[in-house]
């Protein structure tokens, strides 16, 4: 068997490569500049997660940078895969700041498109747009593998200089459960050609429409050329539920799952139970390389569901 | 056509507070098709000025502000004003102020966008002259323009029930509109091609654009 070489050699990476059901997290950097929010969530954490995605100005509210939120948590032990989005920066832009995010020890990017600006605080905000998540992963690859910048530069600081380009393990979002529906499963391809190295999808609920993109997935073989991460968010309300359901485009909540929260004596015990029992359903889905829990400022529940899971210390 | 809506009325009125007599011009060609600086806009405006205060309106409407020789036919009339209020898009309100390099002239009008007229009262972007047409590829739907992102690669993660997340109730999803016209083309083949980033130097990101044909010049 040929030895899989590693492409960027992040923890993440590894796990993946090693055949282990992975687990990731999610953690929204502070909208101050505010040190011990950051050590709160990552003393949550740490130990429990094989990374954890650093947003970028998640719905377009301004926050702390996800590269240098980045950097603080792998210093406090915790492996950042940094969301970098297409909606404020231009290649020119976003190229500096992977070289940066490198040499910082930065080792995963997820690229995405990004919310548009007019769901945050600055909705009279210019966007970019510059490139779409398609081309953004083509970049970061390209930067990688043929070591040449979006305009077809190598990547070295002279002609006589060595070339030194930032090795990225790359990631991009999935959404099966936006429109129109034939189309996610092409989209996921155009990833995958584009280079991407592992996927992580919208928060699942619906687990029939999730089992037959899957399926779609399997027929192309696309789940051998991508680690695909399933995501999950356990509803911390009723309210929560309907919100996500009525306000957040490309989530689906069957309406079974909203009343068996509402019917139940402790809904967040039974949100963490609904929670678990997706996970389980998706460990068998054949294709599902590991599991994505965004715990949206639910971090605290972060370990409980991997412990229940069983999926600690894998 | 380009489409534009008049502007609030008292910052028409704030441009003319200065001001003793004034020349409200319109503009034959979009902004008439479009109601918003037409022989019958100018009209109703002129009235509105001459009522709200000491103000002279004089009024007059050209076939296109947007080219200098129209501008022959009222070149007495504008002299006699202090200034003009123009009625055209931005592009004929700049032609005004090159054609009366002395005179203040104001736009009464937001120009808002190349768009189609889809029904009465309701008009919508479809072009932003990008300098780099894709429709060909696209079947006739452009994702610049009618993506709210201006994806390539589109639709994103808020495409749902052929809506854009931007606003779910008054904007299709660009790329739907797209996906439906190429299945119903046999196209569908297209959505599989990865597109490289485009050039935006073709748009005004390359500075403000010119056109020169030497085929035509001296014509």
């Amino acid at each position: 068997m040929v030895k899989y070489e590693l492409k960027s050699g992040s923890n993440l990476e590894r796990v993946l490569a090693a055949g282990k059901f992975a687990v990731t997290a999610e953690l929204g950097p502070p909208k101050s500049a505010d040190l011990d929010l950051i050590k709160k969530k990552v003393e949550l954490l740490k130990g429990w997660v094989d990374a954890v995605n650093i947003t970028d100005n998640q719905t377009g509210i301004v926050r702390l940078s996800s590269i240098a939120t980045g950097k603080l948590i792998l210093d406090m032990g915790l492996e950042p895969i940094i969301q970098m989005t297409c909606r404020d920066r231009n290649r020119i832009s976003m190229q500096s700041d992977i070289l940066g995010a490198y040499l910082l020890g930065v080792r995963n990017i997820l690229c995405l498109t990004g919310d548009h600006q007019c769901f945050g605080d600055h909705p009279a905000a210019k966007h970019v747009f510059d490139l779409d998540s398609v081309q953004l992963i083509q970049m970061v690859k390209n930067m990688r593998d043929k070591k040449v910048f979006a305009s077809g530069g190598e990547i070295r600081n002279s002609k006589k200089a060595e070339i030194k380009e930032p090795r990225m393990f790359i990631g991009g979002a999935a959404n099966p459960f936006a429109d129109p529906f034939e189309f996610r499963v092409i989209r996921l391809q155009k990833k995958v050609n584009a280079g991407i190295d592992f996927v992580q999808t919208q928060c699942i609920y619906d687990m029939g429409r999730f089992g037959k993109w899957i399926e779609q997935v399997r027929d192309r073989g696309l789940h051998e050329k991508c680690k695909i991460l399933a995501g999950v968010t356990p509803l911390k309300s009723v309210r929560m539920a309907e919100y996500m359901r009525d306000k957040v485009a490309g989530v689906r909540i069957p309406d079974a799952v909203i009343q068996r929260l509402a019917s139940a004596e402790d809904p967040k015990a039974e949100s963490t139970n609904i929670c678990l029992e997706q996970i389980e359903q998706l460990r068998q889905m054949e294709g599902v390389a590991g599991v994505h829990i965004m715990a949206i400022e639910w971090e605290e529940k972060v370990p409980e569901i991997v412990e229940r899971a069983g999926l600690k210390n894998k | 056509m380009i489409v534009a809506e008049q502007k609030p009325i008292d910052e028409i009125k704030g441009y003319l507070a200065d001001h003793k007599r004034v020349l409200v011009l319109g503009c034959g060609t979009c902004v008439t098709v479009c109601l918003a600086g037409g022989e019958r806009e100018v009209a109703t405006l002129a009235s509105i000025l001459r009522l709200s205060g000491n103000l002279e309106v004089k009024e007059n409407t050209i076939e296109r502000q947007c080219d200098v020789e129209f501008f022959d036919a009222v070149k007495e009339q504008a002299a006699s004003c202090e200034a003009i209020l123009s009625m055209a898009c931005g592009v004929g309100v700049q032609m005004a102020a090159k054609v009366f390099p002395e005179m203040p002239v104001y736009p009464a009008l937001n120009t808002m966008f190349c768009g189609t007229n889809d029904g009465a009262g309701q008009w919508s972007e479809n072009c932003l002259a990008c300098g780099d047409c894709k429709l060909g590829i696209f079947g006739g739907v452009c994702p610049v323009t009618r993506c709210s992102k201006s994806l390539l690669n589109g639709p994103c993660g808020g495409s749902v029930d052929g809506k854009c997340e931007v606003d779910p109730k008054n904007i299709e999803c660009g790329w739907q509109l797209i996906y439906d016209r190429l299945k119903t083309l046999g196209k569908l083949d297209v959505l599989a091609e990865n597109f490289p980033p485009r050039d935006w130097s073709k748009t005004h990101n390359g500075g403000p654009r010119r056109l020169s044909r030497e085929d035509v010049a001296g014509l």
